[in-house]
C-alpha cells in the first residue's frame, strides 16, 4: 500500500499569510473554491449574454435599454447588430464550456475532493495547482478584455472555423483582435487544464492512503480520473491549434488558409492552407471536451443518488468501464461533427459506426442508475432532486443522440436548433445539473454550513420545468429546418416559427432569473447557514470523516486507513445502515464486487 | 414530493411528445428524388427514439414515485433514523441490465447504420449521370451566385484576381479572353428543370458557407480550396429556399438565395430572358 | 424620434458655438477664403459602357423597393447631354495656409436607400465629419476597406434598420472602396481628399468654393476613369474655369 510520507511534496506547513490562505493557496481545497468562484462568475456573464441572445431571437431589432451602455459599437442606439448577437453567442459558448463546463465540476469540485477521496494531504503537486488556477484565471481575463479591445470579442462561433477566424478582420468585426485574444486566452486556459491534470492522475495513482484499492476510489474520482485522462490528450491537441491559428494572423503563415481567397473584393496573401484541418483539429478536441464536461457530472451524480438511496448501485465497475469506454469512444466520433462538411464521405459511415456504439455504455450506465433505484429508499432533497433530474435530461439529451449520429439524418439536422437541443441537454444543462447536486451536496463539507433546503427545493422544481420549456422546443425548431447561429429569421419557412421562439425567451428569462435564488442561498448560507456536522448525509466515503471543513492538511494528521468499499450502505453497523470507509469495524456486507 | 416529481416528468414527456405526434413542426416536404429515404430513416429513427426516450423517462418516474421515502428533519440530519432495509435488487441485476443494454441497443444501432448507409450511399456513393445538367454555385459574403454553361456547354476558367462584385464580375471570369465564358450566365438565384438530374458544382470564394435547401434534402458545406461536387433530381415544380448553414459572419442569416424548380420549358425560357439581361 | 430631435438640437448648437469660436480666432481670412470658386464640366466623351441591371432576388425587400425602377450599377453614370457625374474635382497643388488644414464643419450624408448607396459617390476633407444613415427597412453592413498603409483604418459595421447614423472620419487623402456584404452588390466610394472639393452633378457641372485667389491645380477623379489635372487660375472676384473631359474605354 501507499504511505502518504513518502512524498515529500504531499507535506507542507499550515500557510499563516493572508495571501498564501486565500489567494496563491498551495491548498487543493481553497484551490477548488478557487475554481468555483470563477465558474460563478463565468456563469453569470454566460447567462446574461444568453438572455441578450433570447431578447434579441424573440424580438429582433428590440431597444434593450442600456445596451449601448455595453458596447456603443456593437448595439448602437440601443439595437443589437448581427455582429454583437454573434459575439454575444461565441462568447456565451466560450465562457460556458471553458470557464464553467469544464472548472466547475472538474477542477473545483475534483481539486477540493479527489486528494480527500484518496487519503491524501494534498495533490502531488501544489505549486503546480496553484499554477493551474491562475493560469485559467489569466485565460478568463483575456477573454474579458478581448470586449473593450478592437471592434470587440470574435463573432467566429466557439469552433471558431477557419477560414473565417483565420484571415483577420476583413471577415468581420472581432475577427482581428478578438480572434487573437479568444486563441491566446483558450491557449493559456489548455496549460492550466494540463497543469490540473498532471496533478489529479498521479495523485489518484500514486497517493492514495493505505488500504484505497483502485475499486475502493469513490465515484466521482474516477470521473476526475479518467476526464483528466481525456483532458491530457485533448487539450494538447486544442493547444498548438490555437498557437497555429494565431501564427496565421501574426506570423505570415497559411496553416487554415487555402489560395485565392476573395474577400470585400480583396484577393488575401495566403496560400497553401487547409480549412478542414482546423476542424479536425478542433474536433479531436472538440468531442472529447464534450466528455470532460459531463463525465465528472455522472460521477458526482452517481455519488450522490447512492448517498440518497441508501444503496449502492447495481455495479459501480459497469460504471467505471462505461465511463472509460465513453472516453476511448470519444476519440474515434469527432467525424460526426464533419458529416456535411466536406470530408470524404465514405468515412462518414467510419465515424458513424462508433458514434452510434457510444448509445451502448451511455444506455448502460443510465440502466445502471434507473435499475438501482429499484427496491431503494430514496431520500428527496435538493442533491437528490437535482440529481435525478441529471438522470432525466440526460436521458432526453441522449435520445437526440440517436439522430444526429446517422449521416443521413444530418442532412436534415445539421446546424439546426436539434443539434442546440441535443448539446444542451447533454453536455450544458445535464452537466449543470450535476454541478447543482454537488453543490448541495458537498456544500457543507466544503464551507461548514448547510444550505436551505426550501429554497433548493424550489430552485431545483423551477428550473426543472424551466430548462424542458427552453430545450424541448429546440428540437422541434430543428426538425422545421431552422438553422442555428442567426440572429434574426429572414428566410420564409422560418418566419412560422417566431412564435416559438418568442416563448423560449419568457422560459429563458424566468428559469434565468430563478438561479438568482441558488445564488442567494449560495451567499446567505455561507454567512448565515446552520453550522454543519461532520456527515449530514450519512454518507461512507472520506470526506465525511474529517470535519466541516476539512482542516488545511485534510484529517487532521491522522494516517488514514481505509477498510471498506466506498458504499457500503444497507448494511447493519453501529452507525445505523452504512458504514465510512475508515471505520475499522467489521459488517456483513453483500455488495463486495469480487 | 416524490410523487408530484414522477408527475412532473411524466407531463413534461407527455407535453413534449405531443407536437411530434401530432406532427405540428416538420420538415419541408420532400421535393427530391432520393429525399424519401432518409424521411423514412429519420422516421424510424423517431419512432425508436420516442419509444426509449418515453420508456426510460415513464420507469425513471414509476421508480421515484415507488421508492422514496419522506425527507428526514432537516435539524437532525446526521441522526435521522435509519432502517436497516432487506436491499431488494433489481431482477437480473447489472449483468441483465448489460446483457440487455447490448443485446437491445446494440440491434438498434445495427439497424439504425445499415439503414443508414444505404441512404447517404444513394447520395454520395453514385456518379451523376452523362446528361445530367451542370450548374456551378459560388458561395461569397453573403450571398449566393449560380453560373450556367451557357449554349456551348462548358464553363469558362475562374479568375479568383478578377473578381469585383462592385463591377458584377461575381465568378471572376474574363469572357474577352475566354472564349468558354463568353455564354456563361450568372445569377443570383437558382433555377432547375424539373425531373432532371443536376450536377451541382459548389465553389467558395471567401470562408465556409452551407448549401442547405431542407425541401430538396441537400445540405453540403462548401470548402474553401476544395470545389465539392453533388447530384440531385427536384420532382417537384415550386420556389423554394437556399440558405446557409456554416456560420461565416455577421451577414450570415441573411445568406439565402431561391430555388426555381419550373418546367423544361419554363427552364429555357428563363435561360433566354437572364442571357438577355447578362 | 425625440432622442434624434435632442440630438440634433445639441449637435446645432454646439456647430454654432464653434463657428462663432473660430470666427473669432480666424477673423477676416475666414471671409477672403469663401471669396473664389473654381466651375466648371466634366464629360464623357464616347459611347458610354453598359450599365448591367443588378438582380437583388436574395433579398425580397430590396427587389419591392425596385419593382417599378429596376436598379442598375451606377459605375458609369451619364447626363443627357454627355455630363458624366459622380467625379471628385479637388484642389491637388497650390492651397498652403489655414484653406488647406481647414476642416468643413457641414457634414456629407451617405444614405443607404432602397439597397444602393445614395449618392453613389461621396467626398469628404481629411477629418471632416461624414454620416452614414439608413432608410430602408433591412439591415445593411457598410465596409469601407482603405489600402494598408495609408493611415486610415478600415471598420465595418452593420446598421439595422432605425439604428442611430453612423458618424466618422478618415485620417488620410485617399479614394476608399466601400461594400456591403449582405447586399454584395451595394458599392459606393467614400472619397477623402485634402482641402476644398466638389462633385460633379447629374449634368457633369461642379463648383469648388472658399479658394482664395491663386493659381491652382485641379485633379478630376473618377472611379473607372482615372484622374485628370488641369492648371487653373483664380482671379480676386473671378472664378477659374476648369473642363474635363474623360474617354470612354
Amino acid at each position: 500500500m501507499h504511505d502518504v510520507s513518502a512524498h515529500a511534496a504531499a507535506h507542507h506547513g499550515p500557510p499563516t499569510s493572508l495571501i498564501r490562505r486565500h489567494i496563491f493557496s498551495l491548498d487543493h481545497k481553497v484551490i477548488g473554491k478557487q475554481y468555483y468562484g470563477l465558474a460563478l462568475v463565468a456563469v453569470l456573464i454566460g447567462m446574461v449574454l444568453s438572455w441578450l441572445m433570447r431578447i434579441h431571437l424573440g424580438w429582433t431589432n428590440a431597444h434593450i435599454p442600456g445596451l449601448h451602455l455595453l458596447s456603443p459599437n456593437g448595439a448602437p442606439g440601443d439595437v443589437m447588430t448581427p455582429e454583437y448577437y454573434l459575439q454575444l453567442m461565441t462568447m456565451h459558448a466560450t465562457f460556458m464550456v471553458f470557464f464553467v463546463l469544464t472548472t466547475a465540476p472538474f477542477a473545483a469540485f475534483g481539486n477540493f475532493f479527489l486528494p480527500i477521496h484518496t487519503g491524501a494531504e494534498d495533490m502531488p503537486f501544489p505549486h503546480f495547482n496553484m499554477m493551474s488556477f491562475w493560469t485559467t484565471f489569466v485565460a478568463f481575463c483575456v477573454m474579458i478584455s478581448s470586449f473593450f479591445v478592437g471592434d470587440g470579442p470574435t463573432l467566429g462561433g466557439w469552433t471558431q472555423y477557419a477560414p473565417l477566424s483565420a484571415v483577420g478582420s476583413v471577415s468581420g468585426p472581432g475577427q482581428g483582435t478578438g480572434v487573437i485574444l479568444w486563441a491566446l486566452s483558450i491557449a493559456i486556459f489548455c496549460v492550466g487544464q494540463l497543469l490540473g491534470a498532471l496533478n489529479f492522475i498521479p495523485n489518484v495513482l500514486d497517493l492514495r492512503c493505505r488500504g484505497m484499492s483502485f475499486w475502493r476510489l469513490p465515484m466521482p474520482t474516477w470521473a476526475w480520473f479518467i476526464t483528466s485522462c481525456m483532458g491530457l490528450t485533448a487539450f494538447s491537441v486544442l493547444m498548438p491549434a490555437c498557437i497555429m491559428l494565431i501564427l496565421d494572423h501574426v506570423g505570415g503563415t497559411s496553416f487554415f488558409v487555402p489560395s485565392n481567397l476573395v474577400i470585400n473584393d480583396q484577393m488575401q496573401p495566403h496560400s497553401g492552407g487547409s480549412t478542414l484541418l482546423w476542424q479536425h483539429l478542433f474536433w479531436f478536441f472538440g468531442h472529447p471536451e464534450v466528455y470532460i464536461a459531463i463525465v465528472p457530472g455522472m460521477g458526482i451524480v452517481t455519488h450522490v443518488l447512492i448517498t440518497n438511496m441508501r444503496k449502492p448501485m447495481l455495479s459501480h465497475r459497469v460504471l467505471v468501464y462505461c465511463m472509460a469506454a465513453l472516453a476511448i469512444l470519444s476519440y474515434m466520433v469527432y467525424g460526426h461533427h464533419m458529416f456535411v462538411s466536406g470530408m470524404n464521405p465514405v468515412s462518414a459511415l467510419g465515424f458513424s459506426f462508433p458514434t452510434l456504439l457510444i448509445t451502448i455504455p451511455s444506455t448502460i450506465i443510465v440502466l445502471i442508475w434507473i435499475g438501482s433505484l429499484y427496491g431503494a429508499r430514496i431520500r428527496l432533497n435538493s442533491a437528490s432532486l437535482f440529481a435525478l433530474g441529471f438522470v432525466s435530461l440526460f436521458i432526453t439529451g441522449g435520445v437526440s443522440g440517436f439522430f444526429l449520429a446517422q449521416p443521413s439524418i444530418q442532412i436534415l439536422l445539421h446546424a439546426t436548433y436539434f443539434v442546440v437541443a441535443h448539446f444542451h441537454f447533454t453536455m450544458a444543462i445535464a452537466a449543470i445539473f450535476g454541478i447543482f447536486s454537488g453543490t448541495y451536496f458537498w456544500f457543507p463539507k466544503m464551507w461548514g454550513r448547510m444550505m436551505n433546503e426550501t429554497l433548493g427545493k424550489i430552485h431545483f422544481w423551477l428550473t426543472f420545468v424551466g430548462v424542458y420549456s427552453i430545450f424541448m422546443p429546440f428540437h422541434y425548431l430543428g426538425l422545421a429546418g431552422n438553422v442555428r447561429r442567426y440572429q434574426a429569421f429572414v428566410v420564409d419557412y422560418m418566419q412560422p416559427l417566431i412564435g416559438v421562439h418568442r416563448f423560449v425567451t419568457i422560459a429563458a428569462l424566468l428559469t434565468g432569473a430563478v438561479q438568482f435564488i441558488f445564488l442567494f442561498n449560495l451567499v446567505y448560507s455561507r454567512f448565515r447557514g446552520p453550522l454543519a456536522p461532520d456527515n449530514p448525509w450519512q454518507a461512507t466515503s472520506l470526506e465525511w470523516s474529517t470535519s466541516s471543513p476539512p482542516p488545511f492538511d485534510n484529517f487532521g494528521g491522522r494516517q488514514m486507513v481505509v477498510y471498506h468499499d466506498p458504499y457500503q450502505y444497507g448494511i447493519q453497523s453501529s452507525m445505523g445502515d452504512y458504514v465510512l470507509q475508515d471505520s475499522p469495524e467489521q459488517v456483513k456486507s453483500a455488495h463486495d464486487e469480487p | 414530493m416524490a410523487k408530484f416529481f414522477a408527475t412532473t416528468i411524466v407531463v413534461i414527456m407527455v407535453l413534449s411528445a405531443i407536437p411530434i405526434i401530432r406532427n405540428t413542426w416538420h420538415p419541408l416536404p420532400n421535393i427530391s428524388a432520393h429525399g424519401q429515404a432518409i424521411d423514412d430513416e429519420m422516421w424510424g429513427t423517431m419512432i425508436e427514439a420516442g419509444i426509449s426516450l418515453l420508456a426510460s423517462q415513464f420507469i425513471l418516474a414509476w421508480f421515484i414515485w415507488k421508492f422514496s421515502v419522506p425527507p428526514a428533519s432537516s435539524a437532525k440530519l446526521d441522526k435521522a433514523p435509519t432502517l436497516v432495509i432487506e436491499a431488494k435488487s433489481f431482477p437480473g441485476g447489472a449483468t441483465g441490465l448489460v446483457i440487455a443494454a447490448i443485446i437491445l441497443v446494440g440491434m438498434e444501432v445495427l439497424a439504425l447504420g445499415i439503414f443508414g448507409i444505404k441512404s447517404w450511399a444513394s447520395m454520395y456513393f453514385t456518379q451523376p449521370g452523362a446528361d445530367a445538367l451542370p450548374v456551378q454555385v459560388q458561395a461569397g459574403q453573403f450571398a449566393f451566385y449560380f453560373r450556367y454553361a451557357g449554349p456551348d456547354g462548358k464553363f469558362g476558367p475562374l479568375h479568383p484576381d478578377l473578381i469585383s462584385e462592385s463591377n458584377q464580375n461575381f465568378f471572376g471570369l474574363d469572357p474577352t479572353h475566354d472564349q468558354d465564358a463568353k455564354d456563361d450566365l450568372v445569377t443570383a438565384s437558382m433555377a432547375i428543370p424539373v425531373n432532371r438530374e443536376i450536377r451541382l458544382l459548389m465553389h467558395s470564394k471567401d470562408v465556409s458557407h452551407s448549401f442547405y435547401v431542407p425541401a430538396l434534402r441537400i445540405h453540403q458545406d462548401f470548402v474553401p480550396g476544395l470545389d465539392l461536387q453533388l447530384h440531385f433530381t427536384a420532382t417537384k415544380i415550386g420556389k423554394y429556399e437556399i440558405v446557409c448553414s456554416q456560420l461565416c459572419g455577421l451577414g450570415h442569416y441573411n445568406m439565402k438565395a431561391y430555388l426555381d424548380v419550373m418546367s423544361a420549358d419554363d427552364f429555357d425560357k428563363w435561360l433566354k430572358q437572364q442571357a438577355a439581361l447578362q | 424620434m425625440n432622442r434624434n430631435h435632442k440630438r440634433t438640437l445639441v449637435a446645432v448648437a454646439a456647430a454654432l458655438g464653434l463657428a462663432s469660436v473660430a470666427g473669432l480666432i480666424a477673423g477676416n481670412r475666414v471671409s477672403a477664403a469663401g471669396s473664389g470658386s473654381i466651375t466648371g464640366t466634366v464629360k464623357l466623351s464616347g459611347s458610354p459602357p453598359h450599365m448591367k441591371g443588378i438582380d437583388m432576388s436574395k433579398d425580397p425587400y430590396c427587389v419591392k423597393q425596385h419593382e417599378n425602377n429596376p436598379a442598375k450599377m451606377e459605375n458609369v453614370v451619364v447626363g443627357a447631354d454627355g455630363g458624366l457625374q459622380n467625379v471628385v474635382l479637388y484642389i491637388s497643388e497650390g492651397l498652403s495656409g489655414p484653406e488647406a488644414s481647414a476642416t468643413p464643419s457641414e457634414e456629407p450624408v451617405v444614405d443607404q436607400h432602397n439597397c444602393m448607396y445614395v449618392p453613389h459617390v461621396v467626398a469628404m476633407d481629411v477629418n471632416q465629419k461624414y454620416k452614414v444613415t439608413t432608410t430602408d427597412q433591412t439591415t445593411h453592413n457598410i465596409h469601407p476597406l482603405p489600402a494598408p498603409g495609408t493611415g486610415n483604418i478600415g471598420w465595418n459595421k452593420s446598421q439595422p434598420a432605425g439604428a442611430p447614423p453612423i458618424e466618422t472620419t478618415w485620417k488620410a487623402p485617399e479614394a476608399i472602396s466601400v461594400k456591403c456584404n449582405i447586399h454584395p452588390w451595394m458599392h459606393g466610394w467614400h472619397v477623402v481628399v485634402k482641402g476644398p472639393y466638389a462633385i460633379s452633378d447629374a449634368s457633369g457641372t461642379y463648383t469648388i468654393k472658399n479658394l482664395p485667389p491663386g493659381s491652382y491645380t485641379v485633379t478630376a477623379w473618377h472611379e473607372e476613369y482615372g484622374t485628370q489635372t488641369q492648371k487653373v487660375t483664380v482671379a480676386a472676384g473671378q472664378p477659374g474655369k476648369a473642363d474635363f473631359t474623360f474617354k470612354a474605354k
